[in-house]
């Protein structure tokens, strides 16, 4: 009975999670050369040395665009980290008030779309745009972040956060609180309660926050395009290249494989932190 | 305008309606975006009870990829001529019975037996221009002649280039004397290094997004088609435009009818659909609407003096002089691809 409930599911992730990754995974290993298909490496060598494999390895052309995403991927999950905990620690205490019309106001712009969310930073952001008009009013000097990683960065920021605070207040306020109550009982101190219980309790929530956050933003192409102006190519946009105007789906596939890669990389880290953390929680009780 | 969304939206609504369970033939056209006056798309279905499934495609490669991929089905597609050249030599292509496109009549002679499709079994011409600066005469104070005030260091942070390969390294090649259409390697990473030695004076790398820009006054110099100019110009008359004395390209996007699995039941239409689109009223709308230019004799004829006086929307004898149209690459077009990405890649 259990496994006829279970079908539907093993039957999603079959057609849409595994065949497309074989899929993915067959083109990244294959050239096609006078329509005979066969099995090489020479996508990834491609991928890896680029036009100038007598180069030092990070100066080469396409790892310069994976070191370029993986930075502003970065970057952006610790800016959303570092503002998207306190939020979700906020709406997760228990003394605030409208707290369900606060979660709704926050998850309320991501209904609508998302290009069109980005779009309206540009006329934000302008020269002469909403931002610059305020400051000049208040009479202050004029900002000019429009096609800058700086706006890049508020791009992915502004859409990725909802997905670093809901994990983290999904687990905050999960979190049973008579533990927190027992820490105080023993004296701990308001920052002992947070370093030492709290914190390590909703740090399931951050790494799938971080995980939610990391893996969007170093695959985005359409932020760095729409506000970075294209003055930065990012594994993102070479895969669009590959696909749509190359024309070519064994390298764009490899781009693909090769930030797959990178996230069961990052995932595996996390995976540690979380283990670790746990096992030191293990042998504390 | 609040109420003209509604109305849009209502509209939309009743039309999606409108659309389930309709057992109307389609017809399935792809065209670059802002290309066409859509109510006339409406008219066709109307007069002609085929409905018109329509879609938008902002490059030639994207619009490559759209019909060569499996089970695409498209019936009439508007390529731009080297893209024409390379779909007639892979055999993309549906040659067009002529008989059932009488309105053929109206295409201006001069747009008809071009290079790319010599005896124009395959394509019909649609719209047609050429490529230059456009500039915001109260920040750019002397004539612009040539190409090279993009590299003009007093506009730093102040000009906006195309984010296409084939139009952007095209520039470069004919600031430094190469033709466009050039496989020599040397001459592509010549184009490319000056195009890299640029990039700190480049605002961004756009493409339609340019036309909004200009018009805020976001930038001093945008390199653009002459019809999005004179979008341009009607919006904020502070600009000009100019195809520099290097020479620029001239481009001719035409009408054709992709090979594919449906073919054989849909020529009919997709000439229907031609044909209708090569009527000098409808040509007439489409031109008035898009501002560029129509190889529709008979629609030309109808226009306002000063739109066919015009030397922006109708280039004159010079410019075709100095001009030169794309021919297919082949094989070069990966380098040509290569040197693109290393332009772009100048910045990380």
């Amino acid at each position: 009975m259990k496994r006829l409930f279970v079908f539907p599911y093993t039957l999603w992730l079959i057609v849409f999670t595994v065949i497309p990754i074989i899929l993915v995974a067959y083109y990244a290993l294959t050239v096609t050369a006078d329509g005979q298909t066969s099995f090489t490496l020479a996508n990834f060598r491609w991928f890896f040395e680029g036009m100038t494999p007598g180069e030092p390895f990070f100066q080469r052309l396409y790892v310069r665009v994976a070191m370029r995403s993986v930075y502003l991927a970065l970057i952006s999950t610790a800016i959303c980290f570092v503002l998207g905990y306190p939020l979700a620690y906020i709406l997760a205490s228990k003394g605030f008030r409208n707290k369900s019309f606060l979660l709704f106001m926050f998850i309320a712009p991501m209904w609508m779309n998302f290009l069109v969310r980005t779009y309206a930073w540009l006329t934000i952001l302008e020269r002469n745009g909403l931002f610059n008009t305020l400051l000049q009013r208040a009479g202050l000097p004029q900002i000019d972040i429009l096609y800058t990683d700086t706006a890049v960065l508020l791009g992915m920021v502004y859409n990725f956060l909802p997905f670093m605070v809901l994990p983290i207040y999904t687990s905050l306020v999960r979190m049973d609180k008579r533990v927190i109550e027992a820490a105080q009982d023993l004296g701990a101190n308001p920052v002992n309660v947070f370093t030492r219980v709290v914190f390590p309790l909703s740090l399931p929530g951050v790494v799938s926050g971080i995980t939610m956050v990391f893996m969007p933003g170093a695959a985005t192409f359409i932020i760095s395009n729409l506000l970075g102006g294209a003055q930065y190519f990012l594994l993102g946009n070479l895969i669009e290249q590959q696909f749509l105007r190359v024309g070519n789906w064994h390298t764009g596939s490899v781009v693909a494989v090769i930030l797959m890669i990178l996230m069961v990389i990052s995932m595996a880290i996390l995976k540690l932190v979380d283990r670790g953390q746990a096992e030191e929680e293990g042998a504390r009780v | 305008m609040k109420k003209l969304i509604v109305l849009l939206a209502l509209c939309a609504v009743m039309l999606g309606v409108a659309g389930c369970g309709d057992s109307r033939e389609r017809i399935y056209v792809a065209n670059w975006g802002l290309f066409i006056y859509e109510p006339v798309l409406q008219m066709f279905e109307e007069e002609y009870g085929i409905r018109v499934v329509y879609s938008t495609y902002s490059t030639n490669d994207e619009l490559y990829a759209l019909i060569t991929h499996q089970g695409a089905e498209f019936d009439v597609v508007v390529p731009s001529d080297y893209t024409v050249e390379r779909m007639i030599n892979e055999g993309r292509l549906a040659p067009i019975n002529w008989d059932n496109v009488p309105n053929a009549q109206y295409i201006g002679d001069q747009f008809k037996n071009l290079a790319f499709d010599p005896t124009n079994r395959y394509s019909i011409p649609y719209k047609w221009g050429t490529f230059g600066i456009v500039y915001n005469t109260e920040k750019v104070d002397e004539p612009v002649t040539s190409w090279s005030i993009l590299w003009d260091e007093r506009f730093e942070g102040e000009i906006f280039m195309y984010n296409a390969s084939r139009d952007t390294i095209g520039l470069a090649q004919r600031l430094l004397g190469f033709s466009m259409n050039s496989r020599d390697i040397n001459e592509l990473h010549q184009a490319r290094d000056l195009l890299i030695q640029q990039r700190p004076l480049v605002r961004a790398f756009l493409a339609d997004e340019i036309i909004d820009n200009m018009i805020n006054g976001e930038g001093s110099l945008g390199t653009v088609y002459n019809g999005c100019a004179r979008w341009i110009i009607y919006y904020n008359p502070a600009h000009n435009f100019v195809v520099p004395a290097e020479g620029s390209q001239l481009w001719f996007n035409s009408m054709v009818i992709p090979r594919t699995s449906r073919n054989e039941e849909h020529q009919a239409n997709a000439e229907k659909f031609i044909n209708f689109m090569a009527r000098p009223d409808i040509a007439l709308l489409n031109t008035l609407y898009t501002r560029y230019s129509t190889s529709n004799i008979g629609a030309f004829e109808m226009l306002p003096a000063d739109w066919q006086n015009c030397p922006i929307y109708w280039p004159n004898d010079e410019i075709m002089r100095r001009g030169e149209v794309f021919v297919d690459l082949g094989d070069f077009r990966a380098e040509f691809h290569q040197a693109w990405t290393q332009v772009l890649v100048a910045g990380n």
